[in-house]
Protein backbone atom coordinates (compact mmCIF):
# COMPACT_ATOMS: atom_id res chain seq x y z
CA UNK A 1 0.00 0.00 0.00
CA UNK A 2 1.36 3.19 -1.21
CA UNK A 3 1.90 6.69 1.18
CA UNK A 4 -0.71 8.78 1.78
CA UNK A 5 0.08 13.00 1.62
CA UNK A 6 -1.73 15.60 2.63
CA UNK A 7 -0.73 19.29 0.70
CA UNK A 8 -1.73 22.48 2.71
CA UNK A 9 -1.22 25.10 0.69
CA UNK A 10 -3.56 28.40 -0.41
CA UNK A 11 -1.65 29.02 -4.05
CA UNK A 12 -3.36 25.73 -6.62
CA UNK A 13 0.00 26.90 -8.82
CA UNK A 14 2.07 25.74 -5.87
CA UNK A 15 -0.05 22.56 -5.18
CA UNK A 16 0.64 21.54 -8.50
CA UNK A 17 4.03 22.16 -8.32
CA UNK A 18 4.43 20.23 -5.62
CA UNK A 19 2.10 17.21 -6.68
CA UNK A 20 3.89 17.11 -9.85
CA UNK A 21 7.36 16.69 -8.13
CA UNK A 22 5.87 13.96 -5.76
CA UNK A 23 4.44 11.94 -8.93
CA UNK A 24 7.85 9.92 -9.01
CA UNK A 25 7.39 8.37 -5.99
CA UNK A 26 5.38 5.39 -6.89
CA UNK A 27 2.04 4.80 -5.27
CA UNK A 28 1.62 7.57 -3.60
CA UNK A 29 -1.60 9.40 -2.53
CA UNK A 30 -1.87 13.12 -2.45
CA UNK A 31 -5.04 15.00 -0.99
CA UNK A 32 -4.72 18.38 -1.16
CA UNK A 33 -6.55 21.03 1.59
CA UNK A 34 -6.86 24.66 0.36
CA UNK A 35 -6.10 26.39 3.24
CA UNK A 36 -5.16 25.78 6.84
CA UNK A 37 -8.57 25.30 8.26
CA UNK A 38 -9.18 22.76 5.58
CA UNK A 39 -5.88 21.13 6.48
CA UNK A 40 -6.63 20.93 9.96
CA UNK A 41 -10.29 19.18 8.59
CA UNK A 42 -8.42 16.47 6.22
CA UNK A 43 -5.59 15.33 8.87
CA UNK A 44 -7.66 14.88 11.42
CA UNK A 45 -10.65 12.82 8.99
CA UNK A 46 -7.72 10.95 7.14
CA UNK A 47 -4.44 9.15 8.16
CA UNK A 48 -1.53 10.62 6.07
CA UNK A 49 2.23 9.42 6.33
CA UNK A 50 3.34 13.16 6.00
CA UNK A 51 2.18 16.34 5.38
CA UNK A 52 3.25 19.31 3.82
CA UNK A 53 2.55 22.65 5.00
CA UNK A 54 2.82 26.24 3.93
CA UNK A 55 3.06 29.31 6.22
CA UNK A 56 1.14 32.26 5.06
CA UNK A 57 -2.07 30.75 4.33
CA UNK A 58 -6.22 32.36 4.84
CA UNK A 59 -8.23 31.06 7.92
CA UNK A 60 -5.62 29.26 10.13
CA UNK A 61 -1.68 29.74 9.12
CA UNK A 62 0.67 27.08 9.14
CA UNK A 63 2.31 26.74 12.49
CA UNK A 64 -0.84 27.31 13.71
CA UNK A 65 -2.05 24.09 12.19
CA UNK A 66 1.16 22.22 12.87
CA UNK A 67 0.98 23.16 16.98
CA UNK A 68 -2.62 21.70 17.06
CA UNK A 69 -1.31 18.86 14.99
CA UNK A 70 1.45 18.54 17.26
CA UNK A 71 -1.09 17.93 20.46
CA UNK A 72 -2.91 15.54 18.40
CA UNK A 73 -2.30 11.79 19.42
CA UNK A 74 -2.97 10.57 15.77
CA UNK A 75 -0.73 13.32 13.72
CA UNK A 76 1.58 14.11 16.23
CA UNK A 77 4.24 12.40 15.02
CA UNK A 78 3.76 12.02 11.36
CA UNK A 79 6.76 13.90 9.18
CA UNK A 80 5.85 17.64 8.66
CA UNK A 81 7.70 19.34 5.65
CA UNK A 82 7.17 23.64 5.50
CA UNK A 83 7.73 24.77 2.09
CA UNK A 84 7.17 28.75 2.58
CA UNK A 85 8.21 31.92 1.46
CA UNK A 86 9.48 33.21 5.03
CA UNK A 87 12.69 32.37 5.09
CA UNK A 88 13.60 34.42 8.00
CA UNK A 89 15.29 32.84 11.63
CA UNK A 90 12.88 33.40 13.63
CA UNK A 91 10.35 31.51 11.78
CA UNK A 92 12.77 28.51 11.11
CA UNK A 93 13.53 28.87 14.75
CA UNK A 94 9.57 28.48 15.64
CA UNK A 95 9.15 25.95 13.15
CA UNK A 96 11.61 23.56 15.03
CA UNK A 97 10.31 24.18 17.91
CA UNK A 98 6.88 22.81 16.68
CA UNK A 99 8.64 19.27 15.63
CA UNK A 100 9.00 20.34 11.93
CA UNK A 101 11.03 17.33 9.60
CA UNK A 102 11.83 19.82 7.22
CA UNK A 103 11.97 23.54 5.82
CA UNK A 104 12.11 24.47 2.14
CA UNK A 105 12.03 28.06 1.40
CA UNK A 106 10.31 29.37 -2.33
CA UNK A 107 10.87 29.41 -4.74
CA UNK A 108 11.46 25.64 -4.14
CA UNK A 109 13.17 22.91 -6.62
CA UNK A 110 10.85 20.12 -7.49
CA UNK A 111 13.68 18.20 -7.12
CA UNK A 112 14.77 19.30 -3.67
CA UNK A 113 10.94 18.68 -2.60
CA UNK A 114 11.24 14.88 -4.13
CA UNK A 115 14.28 14.19 -2.21
CA UNK A 116 12.79 15.57 1.26
CA UNK A 117 9.38 13.93 0.97
CA UNK A 118 10.45 10.64 0.07
CA UNK A 119 13.56 10.64 2.70
CA UNK A 120 11.02 11.03 5.49
CA UNK A 121 8.47 8.64 3.98
CA UNK A 122 11.80 6.08 4.40
CA UNK A 123 11.98 6.95 7.58
CA UNK A 124 15.13 8.93 6.97
CA UNK A 125 16.84 12.10 8.19
CA UNK A 126 15.14 14.85 5.68
CA UNK A 127 19.07 15.23 3.78
CA UNK A 128 17.37 16.84 0.96
CA UNK A 129 15.68 20.08 3.09
CA UNK A 130 17.03 23.22 4.73
CA UNK A 131 16.70 21.75 8.15
CA UNK B 1 100.59 -16.97 57.61
CA UNK B 2 101.34 -20.39 55.26
CA UNK B 3 97.37 -20.62 55.31
CA UNK B 4 96.99 -17.46 53.69
CA UNK B 5 99.84 -17.73 51.70
CA UNK B 6 98.55 -21.37 50.09
CA UNK B 7 95.10 -19.75 49.96
CA UNK B 8 96.10 -16.82 47.51
CA UNK B 9 97.92 -19.09 45.39
CA UNK B 10 95.11 -20.94 45.34
CA UNK B 11 93.11 -17.93 43.76
CA UNK B 12 96.13 -16.94 41.20
CA UNK B 13 95.56 -20.39 39.70
CA UNK B 14 91.86 -20.02 39.73
CA UNK B 15 92.14 -16.52 37.84
CA UNK B 16 94.87 -17.96 35.51
CA UNK B 17 92.82 -20.95 34.87
CA UNK B 18 89.74 -18.13 33.82
CA UNK B 19 92.07 -16.04 31.98
CA UNK B 20 93.19 -19.32 29.70
CA UNK B 21 89.72 -20.22 29.07
CA UNK B 22 88.64 -16.76 28.29
CA UNK B 23 91.90 -16.45 25.55
CA UNK B 24 90.65 -19.97 24.40
CA UNK B 25 87.42 -18.74 23.72
CA UNK B 26 88.13 -15.47 22.22
CA UNK B 27 90.41 -17.54 19.86
CA UNK B 28 87.70 -19.29 19.13
CA UNK B 29 85.46 -16.03 18.38
CA UNK B 30 88.05 -14.85 15.96
CA UNK B 31 88.46 -18.09 13.78
CA UNK B 32 84.51 -18.01 13.98
CA UNK B 33 84.34 -14.67 12.86
CA UNK B 34 86.89 -15.46 10.07
CA UNK B 35 85.17 -17.91 8.36
CA UNK B 36 81.84 -15.48 8.14
CA UNK B 37 83.62 -13.09 7.00
CA UNK B 38 85.14 -15.45 4.45
CA UNK B 39 81.16 -16.98 4.01
CA UNK B 40 80.18 -13.09 3.20
CA UNK B 41 82.77 -12.44 0.73
CA UNK B 42 82.12 -15.76 -1.42
CA UNK B 43 77.98 -14.53 -1.00
CA UNK B 44 78.91 -11.05 -2.56
CA UNK B 45 81.19 -12.58 -5.56
CA UNK B 46 78.71 -14.93 -5.96
CA UNK B 47 75.52 -12.73 -6.58
CA UNK B 48 77.70 -10.40 -8.66
CA UNK B 49 78.58 -12.49 -10.64
CA UNK B 50 75.10 -14.26 -10.78
CA UNK B 51 73.94 -10.90 -11.98
CA UNK B 52 76.27 -9.83 -14.38
CA UNK B 53 75.26 -13.23 -15.93
CA UNK B 54 71.31 -11.74 -16.00
CA UNK B 55 70.78 -14.21 -13.17
CA UNK B 56 69.43 -17.45 -13.17
CA UNK B 57 66.36 -18.47 -15.06
CA UNK B 58 63.84 -18.40 -12.08
CA UNK B 59 65.43 -14.90 -11.04
CA UNK B 60 65.06 -13.82 -14.61
CA UNK B 61 61.35 -15.39 -14.92
CA UNK B 62 60.48 -13.32 -11.62
CA UNK B 63 62.40 -9.87 -12.65
CA UNK B 64 59.64 -10.69 -15.43
CA UNK B 65 56.27 -11.05 -13.50
CA UNK B 66 57.42 -8.39 -11.11
CA UNK B 67 57.68 -6.20 -14.40
CA UNK B 68 54.33 -7.23 -15.98
CA UNK B 69 52.65 -6.78 -12.26
CA UNK B 70 53.96 -3.11 -12.46
CA UNK B 71 52.60 -2.72 -15.58
CA UNK B 72 49.46 -4.09 -15.11
CA UNK B 73 48.76 -1.61 -11.75
CA UNK B 74 49.70 0.89 -14.09
CA UNK B 75 46.92 -0.08 -16.70
CA UNK B 76 44.50 -0.40 -13.63
CA UNK B 77 45.61 2.68 -12.19
CA UNK B 78 44.83 4.63 -15.77
CA UNK B 79 41.79 2.70 -15.70
CA UNK B 80 40.66 3.86 -12.60
CA UNK B 81 41.24 7.48 -13.68
CA UNK B 82 39.46 7.60 -16.75
CA UNK B 83 36.56 5.92 -14.86
CA UNK B 84 36.75 8.45 -12.02
CA UNK B 85 36.55 11.18 -14.96
CA UNK B 86 33.85 9.34 -16.36
CA UNK B 87 31.81 9.23 -12.95
CA UNK B 88 32.35 13.06 -12.68
CA UNK B 89 31.46 13.65 -15.91
CA UNK B 90 28.17 11.23 -15.18
CA UNK B 91 27.50 13.33 -11.94
CA UNK B 92 27.73 16.85 -13.82
CA UNK B 93 25.67 15.41 -16.50
CA UNK B 94 22.88 13.97 -13.62
CA UNK B 95 22.90 17.85 -11.81
CA UNK B 96 22.39 19.67 -15.11
CA UNK B 97 19.25 17.20 -15.90
CA UNK B 98 17.98 17.32 -12.24
CA UNK B 99 18.24 21.72 -13.14
CA UNK B 100 16.52 20.97 -16.70
CA UNK B 101 13.64 19.07 -14.95
CA UNK B 102 13.26 21.58 -12.28
CA UNK B 103 13.19 24.05 -14.56
CA UNK B 104 10.85 22.00 -16.63
CA UNK B 105 8.41 21.44 -14.10
CA UNK B 106 8.30 25.15 -13.34
CA UNK B 107 7.26 25.82 -16.71
CA UNK B 108 4.71 23.36 -17.05
CA UNK B 109 3.12 24.26 -14.19
CA UNK B 110 3.48 27.69 -14.88
CA UNK B 111 1.64 27.34 -18.31
CA UNK B 112 -0.66 25.02 -17.33
CA UNK B 113 -2.44 27.27 -14.77
CA UNK B 114 -1.64 30.29 -17.10
CA UNK B 115 -4.52 28.88 -19.11
CA UNK B 116 -6.78 26.91 -16.37
CA UNK B 117 -9.32 30.04 -16.45
CA UNK B 118 -10.55 32.67 -18.44
CA UNK B 119 -11.74 34.43 -15.32
CA UNK B 120 -9.62 37.83 -15.70
CA UNK B 121 -9.24 38.36 -12.14
CA UNK B 122 -8.16 34.81 -11.81
CA UNK B 123 -5.88 34.86 -14.26
CA UNK B 124 -3.99 37.78 -12.17
CA UNK B 125 -4.18 35.82 -9.41
CA UNK B 126 -2.12 33.29 -11.63
CA UNK B 127 0.21 35.81 -12.63
CA UNK B 128 0.50 37.04 -9.02
CA UNK B 129 1.21 33.14 -7.66
CA UNK B 130 3.86 32.35 -10.66
CA UNK B 131 6.14 35.53 -9.63
CA UNK B 132 5.89 34.66 -5.99
CA UNK B 133 6.16 30.97 -5.69
CA UNK B 134 8.50 29.89 -8.84
CA UNK B 135 10.41 33.85 -9.46
CA UNK B 136 10.97 34.06 -6.38
CA UNK B 137 10.00 38.17 -6.15
CA UNK B 138 8.85 39.98 -3.17
CA UNK B 139 7.31 43.44 -4.32
CA UNK B 140 5.91 43.36 -8.05
CA UNK B 141 2.92 44.87 -10.07
CA UNK B 142 0.91 44.46 -12.99
CA UNK B 143 0.27 47.07 -15.41
CA UNK B 144 -1.85 47.13 -18.14
CA UNK B 145 -2.23 49.17 -20.85
CA UNK B 146 -5.10 51.88 -21.58
CA UNK B 147 -5.62 52.19 -25.42
CA UNK B 148 -7.57 55.57 -24.71
CA UNK B 149 -5.30 57.17 -22.60
CA UNK B 150 -1.96 55.26 -23.88
CA UNK B 151 -0.66 55.06 -20.86
CA UNK B 152 -0.21 51.55 -18.45
CA UNK B 153 -2.61 51.75 -15.51
CA UNK B 154 -1.44 49.43 -12.23
CA UNK B 155 -4.32 46.48 -11.75
CA UNK B 156 -2.58 44.46 -9.46
CA UNK B 157 0.32 44.82 -6.43
CA UNK B 158 1.88 42.28 -4.19
CA UNK B 159 4.13 43.26 -1.40
CA UNK B 160 3.42 47.49 -2.66
CA UNK B 161 0.17 49.11 -2.25
CA UNK B 162 -1.32 49.51 -5.53
CA UNK B 163 -1.32 52.70 -5.14
CA UNK B 164 2.04 53.14 -4.77
CA UNK B 165 2.69 52.48 -8.55
CA UNK B 166 2.49 54.66 -10.99
CA UNK B 167 0.66 54.98 -14.29
CA UNK B 168 2.76 55.29 -17.30
CA UNK B 169 2.92 56.74 -20.33
CA UNK B 170 4.11 54.96 -23.30
CA UNK B 171 7.94 55.39 -24.00
CA UNK B 172 8.16 56.99 -20.51
CA UNK B 173 10.80 56.15 -18.35
CA UNK B 174 12.13 52.48 -17.90
CA UNK B 175 8.80 51.10 -18.05
CA UNK B 176 7.26 52.94 -20.70
CA UNK B 177 9.86 52.29 -22.65
CA UNK B 178 9.38 48.56 -22.48
CA UNK B 179 6.13 48.65 -23.31
CA UNK B 180 7.14 50.81 -26.46
CA UNK B 181 10.11 48.85 -27.58
CA UNK B 182 8.56 45.25 -26.09
CA UNK B 183 12.30 44.24 -24.92
CA UNK B 184 12.50 43.36 -21.48
CA UNK B 185 14.76 45.28 -19.02
CA UNK B 186 16.79 43.65 -16.48
CA UNK B 187 18.95 44.72 -13.68
CA UNK B 188 21.08 43.12 -11.08
CA UNK B 189 20.17 43.19 -7.77
CA UNK B 190 23.94 43.34 -7.19
CA UNK B 191 24.16 46.41 -8.87
CA UNK B 192 24.37 49.95 -7.40
CA UNK B 193 21.27 50.44 -6.02
CA UNK B 194 18.81 52.62 -7.96
CA UNK B 195 16.81 55.45 -6.00
CA UNK B 196 14.15 53.44 -4.43
CA UNK B 197 10.78 54.96 -5.92
CA UNK B 198 8.89 52.67 -8.38
CA UNK B 199 9.71 53.80 -11.78
CA UNK B 200 13.17 51.90 -11.23
CA UNK B 201 12.25 48.43 -11.57
CA UNK B 202 15.05 45.20 -11.13
CA UNK B 203 12.77 43.79 -13.73
CA UNK B 204 10.58 45.16 -16.45
CA UNK B 205 8.41 42.50 -18.64
CA UNK B 206 6.19 43.22 -21.47
CA UNK B 207 3.06 41.39 -22.00
CA UNK B 208 2.92 40.73 -25.75
CA UNK B 209 0.75 39.30 -28.05
CA UNK B 210 2.93 38.85 -30.98
CA UNK B 211 4.27 42.60 -31.45
CA UNK B 212 1.65 44.30 -29.55
CA UNK B 213 2.34 44.76 -25.67
CA UNK B 214 -0.61 44.78 -23.84
CA UNK B 215 0.84 45.02 -20.40
CA UNK B 216 3.96 44.93 -18.54
CA UNK B 217 5.05 43.04 -14.98
CA UNK B 218 7.77 45.28 -13.43
CA UNK B 219 9.39 43.57 -10.10
CA UNK B 220 10.90 45.52 -7.47
CA UNK B 221 12.45 43.69 -4.61
CA UNK B 222 12.99 39.57 -4.70
CA UNK B 223 12.46 37.64 -1.64
CA UNK B 224 15.38 37.53 0.96
CA UNK B 225 16.59 34.03 0.21
CA UNK B 226 16.78 34.71 -3.59
CA UNK B 227 20.41 36.71 -4.33
CA UNK B 228 19.51 36.78 -7.75
CA UNK B 229 18.21 35.70 -10.73
CA UNK B 230 18.75 32.32 -12.31
CA UNK B 231 18.01 31.12 -16.04
CA UNK B 232 14.92 29.47 -14.90
CA UNK B 233 13.94 32.75 -13.89
CA UNK B 234 14.60 34.43 -17.03
CA UNK B 235 12.75 30.97 -19.18
CA UNK B 236 9.40 32.22 -16.59
CA UNK B 237 9.64 35.67 -17.73
CA UNK B 238 9.87 34.74 -21.58
CA UNK B 239 6.98 32.33 -20.93
CA UNK B 240 4.86 35.10 -18.84
CA UNK B 241 5.84 37.69 -21.58
CA UNK B 242 3.76 35.30 -24.21
CA UNK B 243 1.27 33.26 -22.13
CA UNK B 244 0.28 35.93 -19.23
CA UNK B 245 -0.19 37.88 -22.01
CA UNK B 246 -2.29 35.75 -24.31
CA UNK B 247 -4.06 34.47 -20.90
CA UNK B 248 -4.99 37.99 -20.26
CA UNK B 249 -6.50 38.67 -23.62
CA UNK B 250 -8.61 35.37 -23.68
CA UNK B 251 -10.07 36.60 -20.24
CA UNK B 252 -10.52 39.78 -21.19
CA UNK B 253 -12.34 38.48 -24.41
CA UNK B 254 -14.60 35.92 -22.72
CA UNK B 255 -15.66 38.33 -20.09
CA UNK B 256 -16.83 41.00 -23.11
CA UNK B 257 -18.62 38.01 -24.46
CA UNK B 258 -20.27 37.11 -21.91
CA UNK B 259 -21.51 40.32 -20.85
CA UNK B 260 -22.54 41.18 -24.39
CA UNK B 261 -24.44 37.69 -24.38
CA UNK B 262 -25.76 39.42 -21.14
CA UNK B 263 -27.10 42.13 -22.91
CA UNK B 264 -28.18 40.93 -25.61
CA UNK B 265 -30.15 38.10 -24.30
CA UNK B 266 -31.29 41.34 -22.02
CA UNK B 267 -32.76 42.89 -25.34
CA UNK B 268 -33.88 39.66 -27.10
CA UNK B 269 -36.11 38.69 -23.45
CA UNK B 270 -37.79 42.59 -23.93
CA UNK B 271 -38.28 42.21 -27.74
CA UNK B 272 -40.09 38.97 -27.18
CA UNK B 273 -41.93 39.46 -23.91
Amino acid sequence: MGHRVLIVEDSPTMRQLVAFALRAIPDLQITEAVDGLDGLKKAQAGNFDLAIVDINMPLMDGLKLIGILRQDPKNQRIPIVIISTEGGVETKRRAEALGVNAYITKPILSGLVYKTVKALLEGEEAGGGEK
Amino acid sequence: MTKDINELFTKGKDFLDIYSKVAEFSKELMEENRKLQGRINELIARREAMLASGGDEQESGLMRRLEELKKEKQEILNHYRQVEEENKDFLHRYMEIETENNNLANLYVASYQLHSTLDLKEVLEIITEIIINLIGAHAFGILMLNEKRAVLEPVKAEGIPIEALPTVRIGEGIIGKVAKDGETYYRDPADKPLPTDYSHPLVCLPLKIKEETIGVIVVYKLLAQKAKLVKVDYDLFNLLAAHAATAIFSAKLYGDSVRKQATIKGFLDLLTH
